[in-house]
């Protein structure tokens, strides 16, 4: 592949974007993401309970932006505005964001309301808005699968360069120990972690991302293997550069590439894994809003149509995108379909 | 020594009691095991029926529309989640306030009785089975049908496909024959792969349906702590992971006779 670059003149990566470029449904599953990111970033302007602008005994606020300096400890909330409920203050003027509601907004006497214009998604047992629940539990959803990935990433990747890199003994030993992981059985491993521990969505991250390496540190192994034989590696080591700086410095950035792709698979998993844990009630604080969350409540009450319908459908756009940017880069990647379409 | 003791125990099936209701957790698993194993067996079974000849489909119609349209399908399947579509068929399917097509969970009904006729049996079986089964087995379609499809393709290229055609062979005999043969070496591999999976499938699914089997134990034992039968569980499932891989190593031979145990003749 490296030769094949040199002749045309380009970088891999532009080679690789190029090829992307033309596959519209990735493209297409690469927008559908960024839309995603952008709403679990700007979930607080979206739905949220503060007034973006509010004008109350004469003073203008800007309680959303305020609330930001509060959390970063750099202002303090004016007295006059602590513990009040902004819908119903006496202001003069105000500006809400389109969904007013937080997703721990209790309101029992508009329990279960089916989807209508002031709730567009419909509301839970304890009349907890939808669409404020799907916006913001965007995030968990995002920042599960990131972070499990990442340390999916670190582990795998380490773990492979070992074994591909060295071979040997070394590889005899962290294969067996991929072999043990994969006739584990993770789903089950993974509740049963999550069970012992008290309920927290950082652990969740963890237990997902430590039980999640597996296929990343395959992949790193086949390639670390390809590559290690190759002359500039064989350079490298004749010039006396040391076995941590050609595994990390020279093989890993030409690895990197296929290994990406389980990357990006493996986001598209963690979150999956992580909507069958809070869908079962295991691993996610009781009090925390997730797709999983409000699809269990739909198991039991089972007229809530709504509860059922639309945070699973947050979910499956999600993994869809995720697995059409993930094979997008996988065909992009292929020298063999290089040219093809 | 105490670790010897329970190394011991658990070699030799003695899983104790339960910590809930003081039963031996080796009769509650032998309870169960049957129903996850039918569930599984069933599945595993509609994936290769429907998985095989969509690839087939795929792979000699290669990027034509209808390979496209399975393409996009697959990619579908495999990214709807089961606790989706397990609570919809829920919510609108099992009764509730919208249809009433298939029963909201066990196994048999519960005017149930064993002098039933066996038809009518057959029947009550289907009837539960169905819907579990098809959430065991939908995301397989689509993964099985693109490693099928590749396998495939990769098989088509080879030379000894060229000389089949070039010798005259008609097309169906060179696909069915030759080329068929050699690409389901990799999907026997797979089913290996893909066993250790089931067992953790089917926490869900057997939750979503209420079916008592493996599955719902788990999620029980593990809610109640019951350590006994969570570590009894993951031993069982250890080992029908093994039993499935020697069964996958043997029907390699079956599929593949380069591959041959015992001595060569």
């Amino acid at each position: 592949m490296a030769s094949s670059n040199k002749e045309k003149g380009t970088k891999l990566s532009a080679l690789v974007w190029r090829e992307f470029k033309r596959n519209g449904v990735a493209i297409a599953g690469l927008y559908v993401v960024c839309f995603l990111l952008g709403i679990a970033l700007f979930a607080d302007f979206l739905a949220n309970d503060k007034p973006y602008y509010l004008r109350y005994q004469g003073k203008a606020y800007f309680p959303i932006f305020r609330g930001y300096m509060v959390q970063l400890g750099l202002a303090r909330l004016p007295p006059e505005l602590v513990n009040v409920e902004y819908k119903t203050l006496d202001n003069q003027a105000a500006v809400f964001p389109p969904i007013p509601y937080r997703p721990s907004n209790v309101n029992l006497t508009a329990s279960f309301a089916p989807p209508s214009a002031k709730h567009w998604l419909g509301t839970d047992k304890l009349g907890r808005d939808v669409m404020a629940g799907i916006i913001h539990g965007s995030r968990i959803s995002l920042s599960i699968g990131f972070v499990a990935v990442g340390i999916a990433l670190v582990i795998g990747v380490i773990l492979g360069a070992l074994a591909g890199f060295f071979g040997g003994w070394i590889d005899l030993v962290t294969s067996r120990l991929f072999e043990l992981m994969l006739a584990i059985p993770t789903f089950f491993l993974l509740i049963t972690i999550a069970a012992v521990f008290p309920p927290s969505i950082f652990l969740t991250m963890v237990i997902i991302g430590l039980t999640g390496w597996v296929g990343i540190a395959r992949f790193a192994r086949n390639e670390f293997l390809k590559l290690r034989s190759l002359d500039y590696v064989t350079a490298a080591l004749a010039l006396g550069v040391s076995s941590r700086k050609i595994m990390f410095r020279h093989i890993l950035p030409n690895a990197m590439a296929p290994v990406m792709v389980s990357v990006v698979l493996g986001v598209a998993g963690a979150i999956l894994l992580e909507s069958g844990l809070s869908f079962l009630g295991i691993g996610v604080p009781a009090d925390t809003v997730t797709w999983g969350s409000i699809l269990n409540e739909a198991r039991s009450n089972t007229f809530a149509w709504w509860l059922a319908v639309f945070p699973g459908f947050a979910i499956f756009i999600t993994v869809l995108a995720y697995y059409l940017v993930g094979e997008g880069l996988r065909d992009a990647l292929d020298p063999r379909l290089r040219g093809l379409r | 020594m105490q670790y010897a003791v329970w190394i011991k125990n658990l070699f030799t099936l003695k899983f104790g009691e339960s910590y809930k209701d003081n039963q031996p957790v080796f009769d509650k698993i032998r309870e169960r095991l049957p129903v996850t194993i039918k569930l599984n067996v069933l599945s595993l079974f509609l994936v290769y029926i429907v998985a095989v000849p969509l690839g087939i489909y795929s792979a000699t119609h290669s990027y034509s529309l209808g390979d496209q349209i399975t393409t996009l399908f697959a990619f579908v399947l495999f990214a709807l989640p089961v606790v989706w579509l397990g609570t919809m068929a829920i919510v609108f399917l099992c009764g509730g306030d919208y249809y009433f097509l298939f029963p909201p969970g066990g196994l048999t009904s519960i005017d149930y009785a064993p002098e039933w006729p066996l038809w009518q049996k057959l029947k009550d079986q289907i009837w539960h089975l169905f819907l579990p089964v098809l959430m065991l087995s939908y995301a397989g379609f689509a993964g099985l049908s693109r490693y099928m499809r590749s396998g495939m393709l990769e098989q088509l290229r080879q030379d000894f496909v060229q000389t089949a055609r070039s010798k005259g062979l008609p097309e169906s005999v060179v696909i069915y024959k030759h080329v068929l043969r050699n690409s389901l070496i990799p999907m026997v591999t797979i089913l290996a792969g893909i066993l250790p999976g089931l067992v953790g499938g089917s926490v869900i699914v057997e939750t979503i349906f209420s079916i008592p089997g493996l599955g719902q134990l788990g999620y029980e034992a593990v809610l109640a702590r019951d350590f006994p039968v969570v570590m009894a569980l993951f031993t069982v499932s250890a080992l029908l992971t093994l039993v499935g891989i020697l069964l996958s190593d043997l029907l390699l031979a079956v599929v593949d006779p380069r591959i041959a145990f015992g001595r060569r003749q």
